[in-house]
């Protein structure tokens, strides 16, 4: 019967320092425990949502370093193309125009020996003209002494050989 | 459990002590001051037990040779508005009274508490005398005076525990505070590793889901809670000393607790709540009007949920107490009988204790958390809003 009988005096007591002790816990335990608790937590929450966005980044990173590798390689490749090319197209030109020059040479060369065989022609005639006339007038002068006539046909007969 | 300290008065034993055992609460103690004499003589573990699992003016940790050694405490009277101060070891164990007052033999309620007495007159008729029931005590005949306003307040061996447990409560709990503040956010050290466990269960696990988004208020006072009932529980486990009391199995301790859930959770309760209780929805009008039957239910069902809480960690830790000294009283009865059946019994019972105290600490954890999580779903109904309840549903 005792059993189920509250003291009073118990109740007294326990009500007391009950009470005091969830107003000391209250004040000074559990609000430090439970903040320090929370802080750790999302601190804990905050690096590892870090830990992961870094991880991303580094990814990014990485992905966008290959990128950049791929990039210059391909620009490397261009540029050496490129130079190839502007090479080739150098030697091309030079080869052109030296062909060109070569060419220009040869005909003016050739122009010239035109010329030069043309001149050396036409002195040519004109020494076998002087020549022919000389020999003309040597014959003719042997023959004018009474026909005048024959120059003129001797003339005609030279620009004939020309002709020819 | 303080029992195996309570020596050679129970050398001698009857075969009634074994009785007493199995029907512990069935049968009516008729343990009078008359039968004192039978008393040193038999064993009684009915009384025995209950001796031990009930508060004490004094803390009894040994007998030796019919001597008591126990540390005597303050006793605590206010007699008609008048303070009374003195130490229980004028009692005598129980077997003397001090100035007016006595510690009760009879049964009826008051029986091993400090009441007022008074001589037996000659003016006094035998019809007054059969009321007043009277015992003799140290060759005086006394009745108790049951006029006297006799508050009683005294340092028992429950309240002294109470102390102790708070003591060790704070200390425990201000450490690990104090830990936490030394270290920030590092990972906690020493006292501050285990308190942390127990927080971050009632935490995260008790009293977040059953309150919902306004725990924070209620953490405080819960894990108050929680812990002075856990810390006591395994205390009263200790069997010697510093432990060993029946505190969180003193109806006057639960009902405080029980008190202080019930004065929280009306006190926090929304109008939500009180228009739950006066206008029950979901149920037929008829229920309410013109009987207000369901409202009734639900008032009564106010109170019998902290009435619920004290009785079921009274009950639990008491009747845990009482089946581990029943093992230990076991060895004590079969000994009356026969000393070498009691020594042929012993490593049977204490093999029962054992297991019993292992199951204990379980209970121990157990019943805390339960208080614990039923105070804070208390809490929690009061405190909801209505439409968290329409998204319960």
């Amino acid at each position: 019967m005792e059993l189920v009988l509250p003291g009073i005096g118990l109740i007294f007591w326990m009500t007391l320092s009950f009470l005091i002790l969830a107003f000391i816990l209250g004040k000074f335990g559990w609000p430090v425990i439970v903040q320090a608790l929370d802080k750790r937590e999302t601190k804990i929450t905050e690096s590892l949502e870090l830990a992961e966005k870094t991880r991303e980044e580094m990814k990014a990173l990485q992905a966008n370093n290959e990128q950049l590798l791929r990039e210059a390689k391909e620009e490397r490749d261009s540029i050496l193309a490129e130079a190839r090319k502007i090479s080739q197209k150098m030697y091309d030109e030079a080869k052109e125009k030296a062909n060109e020059e070569a060419q220009r040479i040869l005909t003016s060369a050739k122009e010239n020996i035109h010329y030069e065989q043309m001149k050396a022609i036409a002195e040519v005639r004109n020494t076998i003209a002087e020549l022919s006339l000389e020999i003309a007038g040597k014959v003719l002068s042997e023959e004018m002494k009474e026909n005048g006539r024959h120059t003129s046909y001797v003339n005609r007969l030279v620009d004939e050989i020309k002709l020819n | 459990m303080q029992l195996k300290h309570s020596g050679s008065k129970f050398f001698n034993i009857g075969i009634k002590g074994c009785i007493v055992l199995f029907l512990l609460f069935l049968m009516p103690k008729t343990q009078a001051s008359g039968e004192k004499g039978a008393d040193a003589e038999g064993f009684n573990a009915g009384e025995t037990i209950l001796e031990h699992v009930e508060d004490a003016y004094e803390w009894h940790i040994l007998t030796y040779k019919d001597k008591h050694v126990s540390i005597p405490l303050p006793v605590l009277l206010i007699d008609d508005g008048k303070f009374h101060c003195f130490c229980a070891s004028h009692f005598h164990h129980g077997e003397k009274a001090y100035e007016d007052y006595a510690i009760c033999p009879l049964d009826g309620g008051k029986k091993g508490r400090i009441v007022k007495v008074k001589e037996v007159g000659e003016s006094m008729d035998s019809a007054a005398l059969v009321e007043a029931k009277v015992f003799p005590l140290d060759g005086r005949q006394l009745m108790v005076d049951t006029e006297a306003s006799l508050w009683d307040i005294s340092i028992t061996k429950n309240v002294c525990s109470l102390f102790i447990a708070i003591a060790l409560l704070l200390w425990l709990v201000l450490a690990a505070a104090k830990n936490y503040r030394n270290r920030g956010e590092l990972a906690p050290k020493g006292v501050a590793r285990i308190v942390e466990l127990l927080v971050v269960f009632v935490k995260d696990d008790v009293v977040k889901p059953a309150i919902g988004p306004k725990y924070r208020k209620f953490l405080p006072f819960l894990l108050t809670m929680f812990f002075f009932i856990f810390f006591n529980n395994l205390l009263g486990i200790i069997p010697f000393f510093p432990g060993g009391a029946n505190l969180t199995g003193n109806i006057a301790v639960t009902l405080v607790l029980a008190a202080c859930t019930f004065i929280i959770t009306n006190v926090n309760g929304t109008k939500h709540y009180w228009v739950d209780i006066v206008n029950t929805p979901g149920v037929p009008w008829w229920l309410k009007i013109p009987l207000p039957l369901m409202p009734l239910v639900e008032i009564v069902g106010v109170f019998t949920k902290p009435i619920v809480l004290m009785i079921r960690l009274f009950a639990n830790i008491t009747a845990g107490h009482i089946i581990c000294l029943g093992f230990i009283c076991l060895i004590f009865i079969f000994g009356n009988a026969n000393p070498a059946i009691g020594l042929g019994v012993s490593p049977v019972s204490v093999l029962f204790y054992i297991f019993m105290s292992a199951l204990e600490c379980l209970v121990a954890y157990i019943q805390a958390y339960v208080f614990t999580l039923l105070s804070a779903i208390y809490i929690g109904l009061a405190v909801a809003e209505p439409h968290h309840e329409l998204e319960a549903k």
